[in-house]
């Protein structure tokens, strides 16, 4: 029913650029939704849904070769249980949502980015959430993309790489001291709670120690702009905020 | 000489004081550290050092009360944004997880060559390093007409808990069209956009609840923190509510009378429904006591926080005398940890790391108008010295001051975890 509406007036108002947009695709998409109604139109533009991810990028990985960083890579994410990626280290939040059976559907996904502290209290994740349904449509459009098979992932579209800022080789190669990390973590445990909670000011951690060392030399150089971060970065040097970044890494809570 | 076993076993334990003389109080069991008041300082200060030394240090943390109301936070209380339970902590935690012994007393002497501290209720406490955060009194005589006993007509409510409860109450019981006056401290006192933050919390309320209400601040001080963010938003929200005098027009020059409920500001006398007196401070009583302070505050070094007067004595926060930090919970909780790094190397060997600080004070102006102040500080010979600063600007959009206020709430979740645990 929705695809005919949509055949008869092709740009719909509050939609921004077409996913499927050549005439072609269209048509295709066309009989696939009068096929199955309510299946792929649902989940929105994924052109569009390319470019809101860019806020999703700083944490997380999508496409060939992608990785877990700050949060968990996304590929096969849809029909995945919460908490199972190997080798990702989840806050105790997930790991009890996904053992009480939380999977990652569309329905389940587009209330967890509405807002991820309503649907798993406690997550780590620091992100407001996208509140507006056609953002969330369109995201979930993108991220199904790499999915649904293998064959859905693009070659050619880079790996996100979760991080925007040229950090020397050599700064990231320092290898921090923990016992030192733990004296400085005292002052970013006043305003950062070292438990993997979230509200207000971000989670920081379990980060790995390069994006760790890459957001806090970001600060440091005012590339992110944050007055208390960049005063408190502005004045570790290399060595701490290796120190740091080892700490965090490694932090039970 | 022969060596019998005795003489042997007398060697050898002298011998293995003399290769650790890190270790102090080694002839009674573990070295033994008191906390002397529960707050930002002390609180965090016991909870460092008992979690850092893994019960290699006995750590006794006496405070009064049962539930600490921070007073950070106690302003939204009164604006009606917080509940009082919401700034309520209590000492379960610090018992539990890291062994402390908490004991709910007053602590009214220390014998600085016997190493001990009497307790209100009875008995002596030992220790091998003393740690003072008792926080703010009232210097006697600062406001003619007002002493601790005219505190239930004209609060301070500057140690939150029932002084905040009751004038949220007064502040409830206005007259249409009432007075609300308050007589602001001199320079130093504790949380200085305090304050300015609780008159732009009973703008908030009066506006909603009794808009033809007004605010007049007496205030000793030519300049206040953050004052053109303040300034800015009372005209912005509650325009013509809050007039401010400052010593140019007698603001200085205050007396009150509390059973006529009147203020005279240099010779001009106002009749007032709610006085909120904010007398001149001085460390915590216990601070004099112990014979630590010069003045009206403790004068400490800037490295690890230790007295002046006793190098095992120790003085956190609101009281202590350290140079450019302003008296804020977190200043106090960013100096708890530097000493509790210097209390645990002294007593265990520890790795000790050098002094840094930090400080930021939040403030609401009105619903999500958050504004903040801070800077980071080092230890030098003289003082604690401020490296840099920021403070927010005036005219920022809506969106940056309500992020501001949402930091601030998880800034507040985060310091009272690390204080309280």
């Amino acid at each position: 029913m929705r695809a005919v509406i949509r055949s008869i007036a092709p740009a719909l108002p509050s939609r921004g650029g077409k996913f499927l947009g050549e005439k072609f695709a269209f048509a295709l998409a066309f009989f696939v939704l009068l096929a199955m109604p309510g299946t792929a139109d649902d989940l929105g533009d994924g052109k569009r849904g390319a470019a809101l991810f860019a806020k999703c990028k700083g944490c997380h990985q999508v496409g060939k070769g992608a990785e877990n960083g700050v949060g968990p890579h996304l590929n096969e994410l849809f029909g995945r249980r919460a908490g199972s990626v190997a080798g990702f280290k989840y806050s105790k939040a997930f790991q009890r949502a996904g053992s009480k059976g939380l999977e990652w559907h569309a329905d389940t996904l587009g209330t967890f980015i509405a807002n991820p502290r309503s649907l798993v209290p406690g997550t780590r994740m620091s992100f407001r959430g996208y509140d507006d349904p056609i953002d969330q449509a369109d995201l979930l459009a993108y991220l199904r993309t790499f999915s649904v098979s293998p064959a859905d992932i693009p070659e050619a579209d880079p790996t996100a790489r979760g991080i925007d800022h040229d950090v020397d080789p050599a700064i990231l190669a320092i290898a921090g001291d923990p016992e030192y990390g733990a004296y400085l973590s005292s002052e970013c445990t006043t305003c950062h709670q070292a438990e993997d909670s979230d509200a207000g000011i971000p989670s920081i951690v379990l980060w790995p120690e390069e994006v760790f060392v890459i957001a806090m030399h970001a600060y440091k150089d005012n590339a992110r702009a944050h007055p208390v971060m960049n005063m408190i970065a502005g004045r570790l040097g290399d060595e701490e905020i290796a120190a740091l970044a080892a700490y965090f890494a490694t932090l039970e809570h | 000489m022969k060596i019998d076993r005795r003489h042997f076993l007398g060697t050898g334990v002298a011998a293995a004081v003399l290769s650790a003389p890190m270790v102090q109080a080694a002839s009674h069991g573990k070295p033994k550290v008191v906390v002397i008041g529960g707050g930002a300082g002390g609180a965090t200060a016991a909870r460092y050092i008992a979690k850092d030394s893994k019960g290699e240090i006995d750590v006794t943390l006496i405070e009064p009360t049962r539930t600490y109301y921070t007073c950070f936070f106690s302003n939204l209380y009164l604006g009606g944004f917080k509940e009082l339970s919401d700034i309520g902590h209590t000492y379960g935690s610090l018992a539990s997880s890291h062994g402390i012994n908490v004991v709910h007393d007053w602590a009214v002497g220390v014998d600085r060559d016997a190493k001990t501290v009497t307790l209100a209720g009875g008995g002596t406490v030992p220790y091998d390093k003393l740690i003072l955060s008792p926080g703010i009194d009232f210097v006697e005589g600062a406001v003619p007409g007002w002493d601790v006993s005219a505190q239930n007509k004209m609060p301070h409510a500057y140690k939150a808990g029932s002084q905040t409860e009751l004038l949220k109450a007064q502040i409830g019981a206005m007259p249409e069209g009432g007075l609300f006056v308050m007589v602001a401290p001199p320079n130093p006192f504790r949380c200085p956009p305090g304050p300015y933050e609780r008159v732009s919390m009973v703008a908030h309320v009066l506006k909603e609840t009794n808009p033809t209400a007004k605010i007049l601040i007496a205030d000793p001080k030519e300049k206040f923190s953050k004052q053109g963010l303040f300034e800015e938003g009372w005209t912005n929200h509650y325009g013509g509510m809050v007039e401010r005098l400052g010593p140019d027009f007698g603001g200085d020059n205050v007396t009150v009378d509390p059973d006529a409920m009147t203020v005279d500001i240099d010779g001009s006398v106002e009749e007032a429904d709610v006085v909120n007196v904010i007398p001149a401070m001085k460390a915590g009583r216990i601070a004099e006591i112990a014979g630590v302070t010069d003045g009206n505050w403790a004068p400490v070094n800037a490295a690890d926080m230790s007295s002046k007067a006793d190098p095992d004595v120790y003085v956190l926060g609101d009281a202590s005398q350290q140079g450019d930090m302003p008296k804020s919970g977190f200043s106090a909780n960013s100096q708890a940890k530097v000493c509790a790094n210097a209390v645990r190397g002294a007593l265990t060997g520890s790795k000790v790391f050098p002094a840094r600080f930090s400080n930021t004070c939040w403030s609401l102006i009105t619903t999500d108008d958050g504004v903040k102040v801070g800077a980071t500080y080092e230890a030098t010979e003289e003082k604690i010295a401020k490296i840099d600063g920021f403070v927010s600007q005036t005219g920022e959009d809506a969106a940056l001051r309500k992020a501001t206020y949402e930091e601030s709430e998880g800034w507040y979740a985060g310091i009272t975890a690390d204080i309280f645990g």
